[in-house]
């Protein structure tokens, strides 16, 4: 599967966030934005990609850098993903209809029911910057995110 | 994915300097996984010898092992006093002691300086030569603990000493014939 190509908008999106809460990617307009689809919440520990980036959260900050999460799984097993593992960023939850934002970022494993591990970087006007889809099995790390941050600085 | 920052003199390496091999980890002294390759590195450094150098590069995971980070400024205070390599064992050997107390009692049992221990624990220095390791491996594509680069080259395969030694020999082939 390939990314959406650089420069073309952004498709747009609301996603829950909370049972009550919903956070669209219009919020971030003016501000970079990174979009991290993973195929599932609690995979094994220490190689965790959304761990990994919880760490490097203060990097993307740098940069003014927002942090958005996506997976299929439901808000209640966000809510119990994030406790457990202290992420300080929102993860979204793209369960209803499943998978329907996955699927407008080609990062949709139809096979498999679960977001692909793709990543993109939005400008602040919105556009697509960098996007990556890393095989299923291999965190693909931050360093092609912070590079792509620093492009668009 | 490609090591960013090249092996110096500020890395805590064990083996002989020309080497043909480097084998660096970015590792977290309280990640069960790091424990676990702890003893596949040993046999893979007692089986390649004099072709093998290793590096050791600090990736705590804070927000997981809330020790990880203090673990990692006692190894580096250590070797400050030149005992990095003493530190790293007794802290591997006794993951699940971290506290500041536990810590300071290996520092005891190093016979290290222990005003100078306490000094450095707390020290800009060091503090920020942890924060540079961490940063080196974020930007080398580090994706987890532990990660592995054979003579800069991420090394992506289960970390097993029969995959770890492939890698190896056919690193140290490919070093030879550039040299030829």
């Amino acid at each position: 599967m390939k990314p959406l190509e650089k420069g073309i908008k952004a498709p747009d999106f609301s996603l829950k966030v909370t049972p009550d809460q919903t956070v669209s990617l219009s919020d971030f307009l003016g501000r970079p934005v990174v979009l991290a689809f993973y195929p599932a919440d609690f995979s094994p520990v220490c190689g965790d990609e959304m761990l990994l980036y919880n760490e490097i959260l203060p990097e993307f900050k740098k940069y003014n850098a927002e942090l958005l999460g996506i997976s299929v799984d439901n808000v209640w097993s966000h809510l119990a993903f994030a406790k457990e593992k202290n992420l300080h960023f929102p993860i979204l939850s793209d369960f209803n209809p499943k998978g329907e934002v996955s699927k407008l970022y080609s990062a949709y494993d139809e096979k498999d029911g679960v977001s692909e591990r793709a990543l993109y970087v939005i400008d602040k006007e919105g556009k697509i910057a960098w996007g990556y889809i890393s095989p299923i099995g291999i965190n693909p790390g931050a360093d092609g995110i912070l590079e792509a941050l620093e492009d668009i600085k | 994915m490609n090591l960013t920052v090249p092996v110096s003199e500020i890395d805590h390496i064990q083996g002989k300097e020309d080497a043909p091999v480097t084998l660096v980890e970015y590792g977290d002294f309280e990640c069960p996984y790091c424990l676990e390759a702890r003893s596949v590195i040993e046999i893979v450094k007692h089986t390649e010898g004099d072709r093998l150098k290793f590096v050791f590069r600090n990736f705590p995971l804070s927000q997981i092992h809330i020790h990880a980070l203090r673990a990692a400024y006692a190894a580096e205070a250590a070797a400050k006093q030149g005992k990095f390599w003493k530190m790293h064992d007794l802290l591997f050997d006794n993951q699940f002691a971290f506290e500041d107390s536990d810590l300071t009692t290996y520092a005891q049992n190093l016979d290290l300086n222990m005003r100078q221990f306490a000094e450095d624990m707390k020290s800009e220095e060091i503090v920020k030569k942890v924060k540079d390791d961490f940063l080196s491996g974020v930007r080398s594509g580090v994706n987890g603990t532990p990660t592995f680069f054979i003579n800069g080259v991420r090394f992506d395969q289960p970390s097993e000493v029969e995959f770890l030694q492939e890698a190896i020999e056919s690193a140290a082939k490919n070093g030879a014939r550039k040299e030829e």
